[in-house]
């Protein structure tokens, strides 16, 4: 009798404990997801503002056909990307292009002065840092969760239900410092 | 940056702990005095929540109607609506709401009891003085008192010592009123140890709402080195705050309208007063921040 109730005893902390695992597994799971529709939101945010860029900058800045073009591409190509690799490629153009586009705004006073303009540069930038901030929650997260996986005993539950690891998500860090935009070579 | 947070999480723990054996040793010497058991604890933390609670619940209104400060719109304040909207993305929690203060002080508050009650509020003078990264640091700082829930930290210290205050009050006023009655006429006979148990809960008596008081500071500093160094983790980039704090230490002599002695512990820095060479270690252990140098230079060891 006495070793029934220690068997029905120990058999108890494990499902509790199990359990536990199971519910942080799925939590962490759930926050990987929200951090990497964070990022989407983010991304798509900025997408929307770069042909505002483009068209208000070329209206100053005839002669940088160049940036224009490969801005615009690149958007072209990371919205229609499915690849997590691809992705992070052209979004790492983007941001190089978005860098550029702001800085050649120094040699033109008359954008500069362009309270249109103006308020893009903030939202650009804003966006910016929300992306960096978006995907640092997001690796955060991944990371958390592939640790969980990877280490016993919860991946043994892991195991058991599915749960995969994810991957990070890699683009370039923005440029932090008191100037935000710099002029690359 | 780990270990420091660590560091101070153990910090907290160990002075809430504190303020708890002291409310039990308090509540011990009332129950030798009057005969009255465990009553007379029970009763004042019962006192003390209820004065508590309120301020859980509205203290964010509280404060910010008494700061006035002013609820603004994405259009108006972009670049601080971006910063709080980035940083919070980063901490995992909603958008808190945004408020400027109409002080010219560079200064900063962070309120309200959980992250989905947050409100941010800082200075129409910091908005003025400091650059974006300079901005997200201290937005970063308040953000991290939101995360840790510091207004319910804030709140159980202030329950503990509060529970310790009213004790030592009650024991005060009756002493002065009437003298001791209940058991310590049958001890007067005895002297020897009981007359030195007596003298020593006196003391206690006495100085307890001091220790009291002395714990609730110190929590209060540890909580702000807490918040500067996870503050920096939001940001990956301690420098920022660093350098918004070291604008704040020049800018400390421009008065607060709004400062008083109730919100004190709320803002980033301590309103309105001399900081830095001339605080003596006395006037350390009754501040409600760390000394601005300390903090700047924590946030450079990282």
């Amino acid at each position: 009798m006495l070793w029934l109730w220690i068997g029905l005893g120990i058999v108890g902390v494990l499902l509790v404990v199990a359990i536990w695992i199971y519910n942080r597994l799925v939590a962490l799971r759930n926050r990987v997801d929200n951090g990497w529709s964070q990022i989407d939101v983010q991304l798509r945010r900025r997408y929307d503002l770069i042909p505002n860029l483009v068209s208000t900058v070329q209206g100053y800045a005839t002669h940088e056909r160049e940036l224009f073009e490969s801005v615009t591409e690149a958007r072209a190509r990371a919205i229609e990307a499915t690849a997590v690799p691809d992705q992070a490629d052209a979004e790492n153009q983007i941001t190089r292009g978005v860098r550029q586009l702001l800085a050649v705004a120094e040699n033109y006073p008359d954008l500069k002065a362009n309270e249109n303009f103006l308020a893009l540069q903030e939202e650009l930038t804003g966006t910016e840092s929300k992306i960096a901030y978006a995907r640092q929650f997001y690796n955060d997260q991944v990371m958390r969760l592939n640790t969980l996986i990877g280490s016993f005993p919860s991946s043994l539950i892991a195991g058991a239900f599915r749960f995969g690891e994810r991957e990070f998500f890699n683009i370039e860090e923005p440029v932090r410092g008191p100037t935000t935009v710099e002029f690359p070579g | 940056m780990y270990e420091q947070i660590a560091a101070n999480r153990r910090k907290t723990i160990v002075l809430i702990v504190g303020a708890i054996v002291l409310l039990g040793a308090v509540g011990y010497v009332l129950g030798l005095l009057y005969a009255t058991g465990p009553v007379g604890v029970v009763g004042a933390v019962a006192l003390a929540t209820v004065m508590s609670v309120g301020s859980y619940f509205a203290g964010d209104k509280l404060v910010l109607a008494s700061t006035r400060a002013r609820l603004v719109t994405q259009e108006e304040q972009p670049r601080l609506h971006n910063i709080v909207e980035g940083l919070s993305i980063a901490a995992g929690i909603p958008k808190p709401k945004v408020y400027v203060v109409p002080e010219q002080a560079l200064n900063a508050f962070a309120t309200g009891r959980n992250p989905e009650h947050a409100s941010v509020a800082v200075t129409e003078g910091l908005l003025g003085a400091l650059n974006r990264v300079e901005l997200e640091g201290v937005v970063g700082h308040e953000l991290a008192h939101v995360v840790d829930r510091d207004i319910l930290v804030g709140t159980v210290v202030a329950t503990l010592v509060g529970a310790i205050v009213l004790i030592s009050e009650f024991f005060m006023r009756t002493w002065w009123w009437g003298g001791v009655r209940g058991r310590r006429g049958n001890d007067r006979s005895g002297g020897g140890p009981e007359a030195i148990i007596f003298a020593i809960g006196l003391v206690l008596l006495v100085l307890a709402p001091i220790i009291g008081q002395v714990i609730r500071l110190a929590v209060s500093r540890n909580r702000e080195f807490l918040a500067d160094a996870q503050g920096a983790m939001l940001t990956r980039y301690p420098p920022g705050l660093a350098a918004a704090l070291r604008k704040i230490a020049v800018g400390a002599s421009i008065p607060m309208r709004s400062a008083n002695n109730a919100t004190a512990h709320l803002w980033l820095n301590q309103p309105s007063r001399v900081q830095g060479e001339g605080m003596g270690p006395l006037e350390k252990l009754f501040s409600t921040h760390p000394p601005i140098e300390e903090r700047i230079r924590r946030l450079e060891e990282m």
